[in-house]
Formats: C-alpha cells, structure tokens, sequence
C-alpha cells in the first residue's frame, strides 16, 4: 500500500475517534464533549443552543418514570398515491425511515403523568421523514385527542416537522384539518391543550395544531413559521430580519405565550397544568 | 382564432378550416353549409377530446389562464344582491380575500372567497389571489356572522397559496390558517367550498373545510404546486410535470381518493372559453348541496363535519 493512502487512512480513523468524542455546537462552534451533550439532552453547555432530541428521550425528560403507555404504536405510513421520485418511491423511503429510527411514525402518542399530573402526550420525531405530516401522523394525532377527550385530559403536542407530507398529496393536507378537527372538539369540552414547538415547526404543522395551543410554549432558538426563508426573500426581494422565523421572532409578535429551555420544560409543564381543575 | 396552449392544435387546425369555408360560404358558394355544420360538429368533438384527456400538467396550464373566470366573474354571473363586508377588525381590510352577503337564486349565503383578477392591475390590487392573515381573519370573522345570521356559507377557492411575505409571517399566517381549520370545524352553519382555480395548500384549506367540497373540472388542488414539490423531491423545478403527476391533484383523482364530494364539469374548450355556461353548471350544483345540507341541526352537522375530517387519510395499522 502506498504511503499517502496508508497515513490518509490513519488520519480517519482518527478523525472518526475525535468525532466520537468531541462534537461541534451548529450555533456557537465550540468543540463539546458528546457525552456532556448528550447528558445536558442535546443542548450546548456553552452557549445553550438546543438541538434536536428523539420522541422517545423527550418523553423519557417529560414524563415521569414508568407512567408512559403508548398509543397506537403500529400505525405506519401506507403508499395511497403510489408515489415514486427523483429519488425513489415514497414506500422505500418509509422502510429506511423505520429501520434507522426504529419508528413507524413521525410522532409517538400515549399517556402519563407530569409529576404526578395525568396528561395525554404526543411527541413528533424529526429524524422520521423530517417530522412531515402523513395520514398515520394525523391519526395518531387525532387519536390522542379523542382519549384526551374521553377521560377529560389535558393534551400535550411537541412539534418538530418540515410540514406536510406531500408523498401523500392532498390527503396530507387533508391531515391538517383532521388534527384541528381534533382540537375543535378539545376546545368544545373545554379541555386545555398545550402546543409545544420545537426545531423546526414550518409549513403544514405551524399552519395546523401547532399554532392554536391554549398556551403556545417553544424552545429557545426553534425555527418557527409558514412559508420558507428563501420561499420569501424571492417574493419579497429584501433581506430579512437576523431573528426572522425564530421563536424570539414569535414571542415579539406576539403569538407564543412563553419560550422555555429544555430543562425547565417539565416542571413548566406540570406548573401550568396544576392549574386546571379537572 | 388563436389558441394558446400546444395541446390545443387539433382544435386549432379544425377552427382555421372552418374559417376558410366560411370565407368561401360569404362568397356564396354553394353546397358549403353541410360542409361548415359538419366541420363545426367535429369542433366541439375535438374539444370534448382534448379537455377529456388533459394530462396533469396540461391541466395546471389550464387552470392557470389569465382569462379564466375569477371571484368577480362568479359573483356577476352565478350570484345577485351581493354586499361586500369589509375588514378583519384587527389589522386591515386583504384585497386578496372578499366576501359578504349573496344571494343564488332565493337562497340567502355568505360568499368569501380568494379574488384574483384579470389584468396585471387587477391582479396587483388582489395580490394575485394570495392573501394575507388579514385576509383569513376576516373570512373567520364572517363565517361568525354567517351563524349570526343563520346562513350557509359558500366559499371560492382560488390560489397558488397563502403570501409568503415578511409582513404575512409577522402578523401570523399560520396562526391565522390554523384558526380557521380549526374553528371551521365547529361553526354551526353549512359550509359548501369550490375550488375554482388552483386549490394552493394551506391557502387554500384555511377557507377550505367544508361540509361539502366541489371542484371545476380543470381545477386543481394540492398540497404544494408542482414547481415546489419538484424542486424539493427531484431537486430540479423543470420536474414539475412528473411532480404533477405523482401527486394526484386534478379533481378527478380527488374524487378517487374521496377528498372531494362532485366535480362541476366545465364547458369543452375550458372556463376561460365560456363564462355563461361554465356558471350555468355551477348553479344548480351549489343549490343542490345548500337544499342537502340545509335540514341538518348544528349537532348533526357538526358531528358529520367531525367524521369527515376524521376519516380523511390512509394509513396502515
């Protein structure tokens, strides 16, 4: 083997270890310990930036131990539309999809307790299709509230998705009224929901149940909104704004109710909810 | 006549021949009339056959001519007596989005619907049918007004989507999309929406969820436009007839897939071609969905708009 390979191969491996040790904070580039940052749930102990967690470590940080029981856990992605892309069909991205997340859709729904305070959960997973909205992702959604409704439950969403899932054309869109559907029916009862956006909440998920929370809560620094950045500097020719899109942007507009770190989410959560007499 | 669209070619090369008989029939030829009424016959075959067979994208092109027929067209001709209400009582008055009271033969209804225009100063003047949360609060602050009144609520659907602006996300679009499809769920009057034009995503569902939908037949409905989808699944906008295609967004494919309850067939040669009869075929139709759904009590109606929604989607389990 040639000298120049063997040493390049060597750099790797290095690399590779370095990588497993060391991570690279996406906002203020500090070089962090993994295991720090994984232990601190993903958010930078130098700058507090929060990166994206799995459904699943969300709810283990949520709720409390051992009171999870998971709805509908075999709801998963049909092909209604057949539907094949640049890059292949829709079904083959779905079986990818499952085997590397270990999910089947873009959201985990059950219920449990918030120290010590019932509540019906639905947590989305962005690792899954980039969170989009699918029919099995509005289903689970809409089946959440319904238990939420039958046994007289607060429900709380945390969002993370790119929006619709438009390998599923219209009847994705179609899962955005289905899951309001759901709400209106919350709202009829008078049961409190709570929307909690994350990074990122866009499209089809902000334009539905993710912006009509009774309290809308987000996470510091979460891209948050309708149409897409670049979608907009073309139609409107003019920079935007450094905080365009975030949740800071949002709490100034006034369409969020608070922005709370990861760390304090739950006891935030359990202090709100200790407030509705059920 | 000129003829705008390649596909139309067939129709073209009938019209320029019976022009030539024509021209000879005012020279008093004689024997030409057969000859012109045959000829004639075979013009209305061709345009039954190709606005029968428009592919997908075919169909966007259509859908998409500056002459089709818009809000005010619809209000001139299927609609009399109607008062346009103004303003969302929070921020403005949205050119893009206009209702109020009309009436469709006896029957009293709110009319919202997207506005577009003709014209490059009407259609600056409408923001070319892409309307603002102003825009959405409003249509939400006249379906409550719809329930005051105990009338059912018709609205037109007509948009490439809601505005993507600085301004639009300052002050909540998607708050405002939101809230509507949320609220719409539970107002206690019947909700009849056509989609007349494009049917663009969010923007359009936000005055969309209806009790019953219907859709011109060269019109289309989707959950991002072709150029979108193709630039983002096939990293390349000029895919945007495979994306067309892929996504199923004519309303015959929404009929199959049980979004959509009846297509409104539109005359052969397209709205834009016939205003008077593209109109004459929506009437009956919408007064026969505001007779069906004008027995239900709230309850009823509600519960059935419940299930409705609920049922949208597939899944397996």
């Amino acid at each position: 083997m040639p000298w120049f390979i063997k040493s390049r191969t060597k750099r790797d491996s290095q690399r590779k270890q370095a990588d497993e040790i060391w991570i690279k904070c996406q906002k203020c580039s500090s070089h962090i310990f993994k295991q720090d940052f994984i232990d601190n749930h993903n958010v930078c102990t130098k700058c507090g930036w929060h990166g994206k967690i799995t459904a699943y470590e969300r709810i283990e940080m949520i709720l409390d131990k051992g009171t999870f029981n998971e709805f509908n856990k075999k709801i998963r992605p049909s092909d209604p539309l057949k539907f094949v892309d640049g890059k292949g069909p829709y079904i083959d991205k779905v079986e990818k999809a499952r085997n590397q997340t270990g999910l089947n859709e873009a959201v985990v729904t059950g219920a449990g307790k918030i120290n010590g305070i019932p509540a019906v959960v639905a947590v989305m997973d962005f690792r899954f299709l980039g969170g989009s909205l699918g029919s099995g992702t509005g289903e689970k959604i809409l089946q959440g509230s319904a238990y939420a409704c039958s046994r007289r439950l607060p429900y709380i969403v945390f969002s993370a998705s790119g929006g619709a899932r438009m390998h599923e054309g219209i009847l994705s869109l179609m899962q955005m009224a289905k899951t309001c559907a759901g709400i209106a029916r919350m709202n009829e009862r008078r049961l409190p929901y709570i929307s909690v956006l994350t990074d990122p909440t866009t499209g089809g998920v902000s334009a539905s149940y993710a912006m009509v929370g009774d309290i809308n809560i987000a996470e510091p620094g979460a891209l948050i909104g309708f149409a897409g950045r670049r979608v907009i500097e073309q139609t409107i020719k003019q920079e935007l704004p450094d905080n365009f899109q975030t949740s800071e942007f949002l709490l100034e507009h006034g369409f969020l109710d608070m922005i709370v770190e990861r760390s304090r989410m739950k006891d935030m959560l359990s202090s709100i909810l200790s407030y509705y007499n059920r | 006549m000129k003829r705008e669209f390649d596909f139309e070619q067939p129709i073209a090369d009938i019209e320029k021949a019976l022009e030539k008989l024509k021209n000879l029939a005012d020279r008093n030829e004689k024997d030409i009339n057969g000859q012109i009424e045959a000829l004639q016959r075979k013009l209305e075959e061709s345009k039954t056959e190709v606005y029968g067979n428009l592919t997908p994208l075919q169909t966007v092109q259509v859908v998409r001519h500056p002459q089709r027929p818009v809000l005010d067209d619809y209000i001139d001709l299927v609609f009399s007596d109607f008062i346009e209400l103004h303003g969302d009582r929070c921020f403005g008055d949205d050119r893009a989005i206009i209702g109020g009271f009309a009436r469709i033969d006896r029957e009293k209804v709110m009319l919202i619907g997207h506005a577009r225009g003709h014209t490059v100063e009407e259609n600056v003047e409408r923001n070319f049918g892409m309307a603002r949360p102003d825009g959405y609060r409003k249509a939400l602050r006249l379906m409550r007004l719809a329930e005051k009144f105990n009338i059912p609520i018709v609205t037109f659907i007509d948009t490439m989507g809601a505005y993507p602006g600085l301004d639009a996300e300052e002050r909540g679009q998607a708050e405002a999309i939101a809230r509507n499809i949320t609220e719409m769920a539970r107002i206690e009057v019947p909700i009849l929406s056509l989609v007349t034009g494009e049917g663009g995503s969010g923007g359009a569902l936000g005055i969309g969820v209806g009790d019953a939908v219907l859709m011109l037949s060269n019109s289309i409905y989707s959950v991002i436009s072709p150029e979108g989808c193709a630039s983002i699944l096939w990293r390349d906008a000029s895919y945007s007839a495979q994306a067309a295609e892929a996504m199923k967004i004519t309303a015959k494919s929404l009929l199959e897939l049980g979004v959509i309850d009846e297509i409104i067939p539109e005359p052969p040669g397209g709205a834009h071609a016939d205003y008077v009869n593209t109109a004459g075929a929506m009437t009956p139709i919408i007064l026969k969905y505001i007779k069906k759904l004008a027995p239900l009590s709230p309850p009823k109606l509600i519960a059935r708009r419940f299930d409705k929604y609920a049922a949208m989607g597939k899944f397996n389990k």
